[in-house]
């Protein structure tokens, strides 16, 4: 019946709002038949509201989408399947407790009987259809983030999904799981399933899609032949206007130890090792970079030295001006300001950590400094000259100081976040996934900020998930993977493949009593 | 594919709003009263066959027909108001308190205990002092309990509040059997009726304004507590996201327990103005489901203390009003709690049209 003429699938015209915001403004493209259709933007840029409305999840305000050439309506991703259409979200929606092929099942409505027997055949023909790794009996609490995706993948498949979207696929994957994947995507296309790959990595939209459909601020950038353009040109497009992009790393200058951490190890509440034996050493004027699958431990490791976590080890500050050492070790993030030390912290949640998404910009200022003063009322004088300070200087888009932060951009948020962290004045500076989320040149403002800082005298702890960046910002890189510190390495001489395969080395046996249980 | 020719944009969708601007937002509030009070007429009709505007006049007629009629409400809209400022920092703090119907018994069962126990053997003065002191150290020990338990060892205070309530009832219930004059009747009747021995005064000949001025003091207070005190800064962080307390070095354990200590203590002024203030006895329903009530009344006010002496106005006029109607029309109590149920459902129901619009399909789909 399917007119195999007529492209998998077509948008005309698609439009989208939430309240004044328009996420999707008059939006066409189409993908053919066996062809891996990469869609680019920044952050924010509307190519997850789009890739929505194509599987159901939202409903367009205008415009039309056309399956096979004939139009479609799709108001759930229930219709979306019915059009063969599947996508993979960022986030799994799995039940761990259930095992590969249960969850693949799950919500499936079959004519036949139930049968797990036929069902878990059916997956095991499907995964070595495509190259897969995954077993069908496992449960979903005991596989690896990849595995997880698998079954995502799989369970599209299952449903006999013909057009496939996938949402950020690698954000979570490390460079040798990336390449699997990809492989496995190719195949797929060589089948003649039609794939949109959703992403911002430039990298691997040059090495995976036959053609690249740009949106910029919710419009449509334009459609290129991989084959036919360069990272300049497409990041161009992506900016919507030339950008030339450098990190300019100075040479560290007076590094002395200011952070020494020993032994540091953190347990979770069953009693498992989320950080083990980590000991390395933070020099001030330095930036030191923090690699790994996400997942392996950072953000403990961070927590744990900002006083929010129990650890065991040692954790030796160094005092600039009284050459003192504090063992930081035990205490609460209270205990370590009033001991003078100067440790500022942008955590990875930042309305969830960093800031409070409900107050505006002069009361998150007041976080830090809500306590001077000995008096029982607040006083609101300084923050607000602060935060009209930061507003300024850092150039935050917002209607005012009073404006609510969850209102403001992703980017505009980790400007106030980081312009009142380093307000204070720090030493010590930790910043976890500063940019992820961000644009191009919000990126960057964080960026040079972090390199005012280092060339300030700060040791500056950056963890981060893109390993081009870490390379080109960082001094040196310790890499971590599953909780201990399997490497680190000289950013100036390190490469990518280098730092990839510490990121996945198998550090149990380091760590001495780590496998203990068995 | 044969059922997918038929298919049709859905009839409407609901998109989200930004904020709106007041006028807009009151607009649509007082349109959503308006047809409160058509559908409350309509109803009214169709199961009486009275006038609905005779409805509503004898409504009004309900609560402010006499100067007694308007004290009263002043009274009840006062002991509503006092509760709803009082569940309000817990509430902020995102901590559930519906526990204020016990800890407003609590700190009632204690004031009527000292006035009963201590009536004769102490100065007046100094056995007004008592009641105070006790009635609201019982209500902040009421709320003390769950606080200590949330902050300890992470139980559900929703749960807890509530269960607080049944002990507070039947503590009251035994006591009251306790008291009960004549012994074995069940009922206290009007305690120290000679000697008014642990009364609150009266000022002038006003019985109620004494109440009504402190609970206004009470809410001013709280209301600046809340906005422009470093316990309210503290207290709002905590409720809005505990890691970030935390990151910050709040004692989150701490401010729990301190914002339900002063909640538990309102609560506790509260029973004392009610048992000492207005009733002078002590039964279970001397709370009068205000504990519950009070939730509604501070999460229409939107937590702003100021903004909740508008909402209890409105809980409790209807209240009067409708109990009005259904003594004047020889109805029964259902009657007034279904007019009172459709008010309020349409009060709160229009929030929803504030913070959403609905669009309606522009296009009918294209003949199948």
């Amino acid at each position: 019946m399917a007119n195999t003429d007529a492209p998998a699938l077509r948008l005309e015209h698609i439009t989208k709002r939430f309240g004044s915001v328009i996420a999707n403004d008059d939006i066409s493209m189409t993908v053919q038949h066996g062809q891996i259709l990469s869609v680019l933007g920044e952050n924010g840029s509307g190519k997850t509201t789009l890739m929505n409305m194509i599987a159901g999840i939202y409903y367009p305000d205008g415009g039309k989408i056309f399956v096979d050439g004939k139009e479609a309506v799709i108001r759930s991703p229930h219709d979306a399947f019915q059009y063969q259409i599947g996508m993979i979200h960022q986030h799994f929606k799995l039940v761990d407790l259930f095992t590969a092929t249960e969850n693949i099942i799950l919500g499936l409505e079959d004519d036949g009987r139930y049968s797990l027997k036929k069902a878990n055949q059916r997956v095991k023909e499907i995964v070595s259809q495509y190259g897969f790794r995954l077993d069908p009996e496992k449960k979903v609490y005991e596989m690896s983030v990849s595995e997880k995706q698998t079954v995502e993948i799989v369970k599209v498949l299952y449903r006999g999904a013909d057009i496939l979207i996938l949402d950020e696929p690698t954000a979570v994957l490390t460079p040798q799981e990336t390449d699997r994947l990809f492989a496995v995507l190719r195949k797929m296309r060589s089948e003649g399933k039609s794939i949109i790959i959703i992403t911002h990595k430039l990298h691997e939209v040059l090495s995976l899609s036959d053609q690249v459909t740009v949106l910029c601020k919710g419009r449509y950038a334009g459609t290129v032949n991989t084959a036919e353009t360069d990272e300049a040109q497409l990041t161009e497009m992506m900016v919507g206007r030339k950008v030339t992009l450098n990190i300019e790393r100075s040479e560290p200058k007076d590094t002395v130890p200011r952070l020494t951490v020993e032994g540091l190890t953190v347990r979770s509440r069953e009693g498992t090792d989320l950080l083990r034996n980590v000991s390395f050493e933070a020099r001030s004027g330095e930036i030191l970079g923090i690699a790994g699958i996400a997942g392996s431990g950072q953000r403990e490791l961070l927590e744990a030295i900002a006083g929010l976590l129990r650890a065991e080890g040692k954790i030796v500050y160094h005092d600039p001006k009284t050459g003192k050492e504090e063992n930081l070790r035990g205490r609460d993030p209270l205990e370590i300001r009033e001991l003078g030390v100067r440790l500022s912290f942008v955590p990875e949640d930042r309305l969830g950590m960093g800031l409070v998404g409900n107050m505006d910009i002069t009361d998150n200022m007041m976080l830090r400094s809500y306590r001077k003063g000995r008096g029982f009322f607040l006083e609101r004088k300084a923050p607000k000259s602060l935060a009209e300070k930061i507003v300024s200087e850092l150039e935050v888009v917002t209607p005012g100081v009073s404006t609510p932060v969850r209102r403001l951009s992703g980017g505009n948020v980790q400007k106030v976040l980081v312009g009142r962290e380093i307000a204070a004045a720090p030493t010590v500076l930790m910043a976890a996934y500063p940019v992820r989320g961000l644009d191009i040149n919000s990126s960057f403002t964080i960026y040079n900020l972090l390199n005012q800082q280092k060339e300030r005298g700060v040791a500056v702890i950056f963890v981060g998930e893109d390993l081009d960046v870490l390379l080109e910002l960082c001094d040196r890189i310790m890499v971590i993977s599953s909780g201990a510190v399997s490497g680190i390495v000289d950013a100036r001489a390190a490469s990518k493949e280098q730092i990839g395969l510490l990121m996945t080395k198998n550090t149990a046996s380091e760590g001495g009593a780590a496998d203990g249980k068995a | 594919m044969a059922k997918h020719e038929h298919v049709r944009e859905p009839l409407f969708h609901i998109a989200k709003r930004d904020t709106p601007a007041w006028w807009r937002a009151w607009g649509i509030r007082a349109i959503a009263l308006v047809l409160a009070l058509v559908v409350s007429g309509l109803v009214a009709f169709l199961l009486t066959g009275e006038n609905p505007l005779k409805l509503y006049a004898t409504m009004l007629e309900g609560a402010f027909g006499t100067s007694r009629r308007v004290w009263g409400l002043m009274q009840n809209l006062a002991m509503l108001l006092c509760v709803s400022v009082a569940v309000t920092p817990a509430f902020k703090m995102r901590f559930w308190n519906i526990g204020a119907e016990g800890q407003v018994l609590i700190g009632g069962l204690a004031a009527a205990a000292c006035m009963i126990l201590l009536g004769d053997s102490i100065p007046h003065g100094l056995l007004l002092l008592t009641v105070t002191v006790a009635s609201i150290a019982a209500g902040a020990l009421w709320a003390l309990i769950p606080a200590v338990f949330r902050a300890k060892w992470q139980t559900n205070e929703t749960l807890f509040t509530l269960m607080m309530n049944y002990i507070a009832i039947q503590l009251v219930s035994f006591f009251t059997y306790r008291f009960s004059v004549p012994k074995g009747s069940g009922q206290v009747g009007v305690i120290n009726r000679a000697t008014h021995a642990g009364w609150m005064p009266t000022l002038g000949k006003y019985d109620y304004l004494l109440n009504i001025l402190i609970v206004l003091a009470v809410t001013v207070m709280m209301a600046v507590y809340l906005k422009h005190s470093k316990h309210g800064y503290e207290l709002a962080v905590v409720g809005e996201s505990e890691s970030t307390a935390r990151y910050i070095g709040i004692d989150v354990k701490k401010v729990i327990i301190r914002t339900m200590l002063i909640s538990g203590a309102v609560c506790g002024i509260a029973g004392l103005l009610l048992v000492s203030g207005t009733d002078h006895t002590i039964s279970r329903d001397t709370a009068a489901g205000r504990g519950f009530t009070a939730i509604m009344v501070s999460w229409l006010a939107k937590f702003d203390p100021v903004a909740m002496i508008l909402t209890s106005f409105l809980i409790v006029f209807l209240e009067k009003g409708a109990t009005e109607i259904s003594t004047a029309f020889g109805l029964n109590d259902s009657f007034s709690e279904i007019i009172t149920g459709i008010i309020i459902f349409f009060i709160i129901g229009c929030e929803f049209f504030i913070r959403y619009t609905v669009r309606f399909r522009r296009r009918e789909g294209k003949s199948a």
